[in-house]
């Protein structure tokens, strides 16, 4: 398993090296946008890896619940993070792409919304982590976890109706994609999963080592016998 | 007697912090233990354990013949340094809404006289309508026992049962206790005084930086090597 | 189920009892409330017409303030004297202890947004153009939206650090979709240019998912340490 990291850690500088080619040198440029375009090959996949994190997250927050299993618990600490991130870069090249195509930084389109709403309950979940105290933390934030995903659905359902309410203009446009740019969209979304995976598995790593070494200096609290004797308080 | 409670090698580290470092002893059913020991022994860690408040690092806890704690919560009492009783009511109203907590009419007894009657036992008055928070402290811990007994509970919790109560009322506590004990519960009292329970207690039980370190009866043996 | 029911009947009538001997907490909050909208009618002065469109937000926003502050003191009273631990060490079932907590804020929000709302028409020169009956509904549905999330993260705000901020942290992404649906539907009432039905719809649903929810996950988190 060991060596299987340095391997994904090539594998990926090799595919985000390919797919960076691909985004700004082999897809062809958009009629009407230009080069700006460009940036759609970050702004979509960057959303889609987030999206698979955050449904991880949901999946070991629950097998958490369940089980009370530590790795379940470390997994979703771990997708919570990195999902944040990748949010966060779809959310700020959205304003990017938007302000010089559309005129506008931001619009209330059902994507863009969903993910803002994803950003903000997952900062909440990773702001949960960091106050509770230490031994409830796990089934504190697998709760939360939970709770969000259920509002999901009522997210998504509530944002589609207002649109047709109040008709917003839509960022990222329709019309087909030429199929250079589909490659060159899917490569991007490959790095991207693969960068995600390494980063993961990177603070996974972190994570067990600090909690092996939080556990051994407890065993250690545990087994020597107290010098205190003298000292009353 | 068949032992009432066996806890089985307890360990609860808060984060690098090990309050009980395993702790394993049979307790038999009607008898009266003292638990002794320095401030951070693990006394009150054990008892809020026992309680089912505090949930265990490893170990594993058999009360009343189960390990499923949940199951015999309903024959617990529970008392504490805080009174675990809300300050804006009066005595009888707080035991009365108490009492519906164990569903205490369901037994077949009214609520009411139950209420009036662990008031009586505990030596207060159970026509007080001053709310809680205005009781001595002395008042207050007495209240809070009775809170423990509403439900008649076969194992009794206490942590520090007689901080700051003046002698008198904690001799007729210690007095109240023996006749429970000799009515069959079984008794844990975490205290600092253990002169007041001296020829009242079973057993005294000396905890030291996690461990149970000594049993005996006999208090002056225990007390002349520490 | 019975024991779920009468337990939550004595705990609420207990909270109420309460409440209303002390009478600090709704007075204050009273007073709160009434400032609140009073700031808001000076922050925002837009014409009748544009009153009614954006009147949704504002009442619901001003709502939601009074709320959080009303939420932030649910297990005020059991955080005193460790009042929670007898509950725990009981074998009372915790549903009992929820739900007379939720309808105890919801009745204490309903106060509050009974004293601001007259104010708010006041102010705003507000009337109803579309079916007015229907605005009693939303804020029934929306109330309980916000009360049953917000004394389940009051619970779950107890076991941090900085517990105060921390309620509102995660109240107010979650409670999103039920925002949007409070205000839009509003707005649809008062200005009655289009039905609040599916906002309605949506805020029931919203609120049967997490009352299953909170009842579902509040034993966990009150055993909690």
């Amino acid at each position: 398993m060991k060596r299987a990291f340095p391997i994904l850690a090539v594998l990926t500088g090799v595919l985000l090296s390919y797919a960076l080619y691909q985004a700004l040198v082999v897809a062809p440029t958009e009629q009407t946008m230009g080069d700006v375009q460009r940036i759609f090959y970050y702004h979509v996949p960057s959303a889609w890896t987030a999206f698979i994190l955050f449904a991880i997250n949901f999946v070991a927050s629950i097998v958490y619940l369940i089980r009370r299993n530590a790795k379940a618990d470390m997994l979703a600490l771990v997708t919570a993070e990195v999902g944040v991130v990748f949010c966060t870069v779809n959310l700020v090249t959205g304003p990017i792409w938007a302000r010089p195509v559309w005129g506008i930084w931001w619009t209330w389109d059902l994507r863009l919304t969903l993910t803002l709403v994803l950003w903000l309950i997952y900062v909440s979940y990773i702001v949960l982590r960091r106050f509770s105290s230490s031994g409830q933390t796990p089934l504190l934030a697998a709760v939360l976890a939970v709770f969000g995903a259920l509002d999901v659905p009522l997210v998504y359902f509530s944002i589609w109706f207002f649109r047709t309410q109040h008709p917003q203009p839509v960022i990222g446009g329709g019309g087909s994609l030429d199929p250079r740019m589909w490659h060159a969209l899917l490569i991007n979304w490959l790095a991207f999963s693969c960068f995600a995976a390494l980063v993961c598995w990177s603070r996974y790593r972190l994570e067990v080592l600090r909690r092996d070494f939080d556990e051994t200096l407890a065993l250690e609290a545990l087994l020597e016998p107290r010098s205190s004797k003298a000292r009353s308080s | 007697m068949s032992a009432a409670v066996i806890v089985t090698d307890l360990v609860k580290q808060f984060g690098r912090f090990a309050a009980l470092r395993g702790v394993s002893a049979e307790f038999a059913a009607g008898r009266l233990y003292a638990i002794l020991g320095d401030n951070g022994a693990g006394k009150t860690t054990l008892l809020r354990a026992l309680a089912g408040l505090t949930p265990l690092t490893r170990g594993s806890i058999s009360m009343l013949g189960t390990t499923d704690l949940r199951s015999v919560c309903g024959q617990l009492g529970y008392m504490a340094h805080p009174s675990l009783l809300y300050d804006e009511m009066s005595g009888m109203e707080n035991l009365r809404y108490f009492a519906r907590l164990y569903e205490i009419s369901d037994r077949g007894q009214n609520n009411e006289d139950r209420c009036a009657d662990v008031i009586r036992a505990v030596k207060l008055d159970s026509s007080l309508t001053r709310p809680v928070g205005q009781y001595s402290q002395g008042m207050r811990q007495r209240m809070s026992l009775a809170r423990a007994l509403l439900n008649d509970p076969k194992i009794l919790l206490l942590d520090e049962p007689f901080s700051n109560v003046d002698i008198r009322s904690a001799g007729e506590m210690v007095t109240l206790l023996t006749g429970l004990r000799d009515a069959g519960k079984t008794i844990f009292v975490v205290t600092h005084q253990a002169a007041l329970l001296e020829g009242a207690a079973d057993e005294f039980i000396w905890m030291e930086a996690g461990q149970i370190v000594s049993r005996t009866s006999d208090l002056a043996a225990m007390t002349e090597t520490k | 189920m019975s024991s779920v029911a009468g337990l939550t009947r004595a705990t609420l009538a207990k909270d109420l009892r309460l409440e209303w001997r002390s009478k600090d907490a709704i007075n204050s909050m009273l007073f709160f409330s009434l400032l609140v909208v009073v700031i808001f009618s000076f922050s925002f002065d837009p014409t009748a017409e544009e009153s009614r469109r954006i009147a949704g937000g504002l009442v619901w926003v001003a709502f939601l303030f009074a709320a959080v502050v009303a939420l932030n003191q649910t297990w005020a009273r059991e955080m005193r004297n460790q009042v929670l631990d007898a509950y725990r060490v009981s074998p009372a079932p915790p549903n009992a202890l929820f739900l007379a907590k939720v309808i105890g804020n919801f009745i204490f929000v309903t106060v509050l947004q009974a004293l601001m709302t007259p104010l708010f028409v006041v102010f705003y020169n507000l009337r109803a153009l579309g079916p007015a009956y229907q605005l009693p509904i939303v804020a029934a549905l929306g109330t309980w939206a916000l009360v049953v999330n917000g004394t389940f993260f009051a619970a779950m705000s107890l076991r941090t650090r900085s517990r105060e901020i921390m309620l509102p942290l995660l109240l107010f992404p979650i409670s999103i979709p039920a925002l949007l649906a409070m205000v839009e539907a509003t707005g649809a009432i008062l200005t009655g240019e289009f039905s609040a039905r599916f906002w309605i719809v949506l805020l029931a649903a919203y609120d049967v998912v997490f009352t299953i929810a909170s009842l579902f996950l509040f034993g966990l988190v009150l055993q909690a340490e």
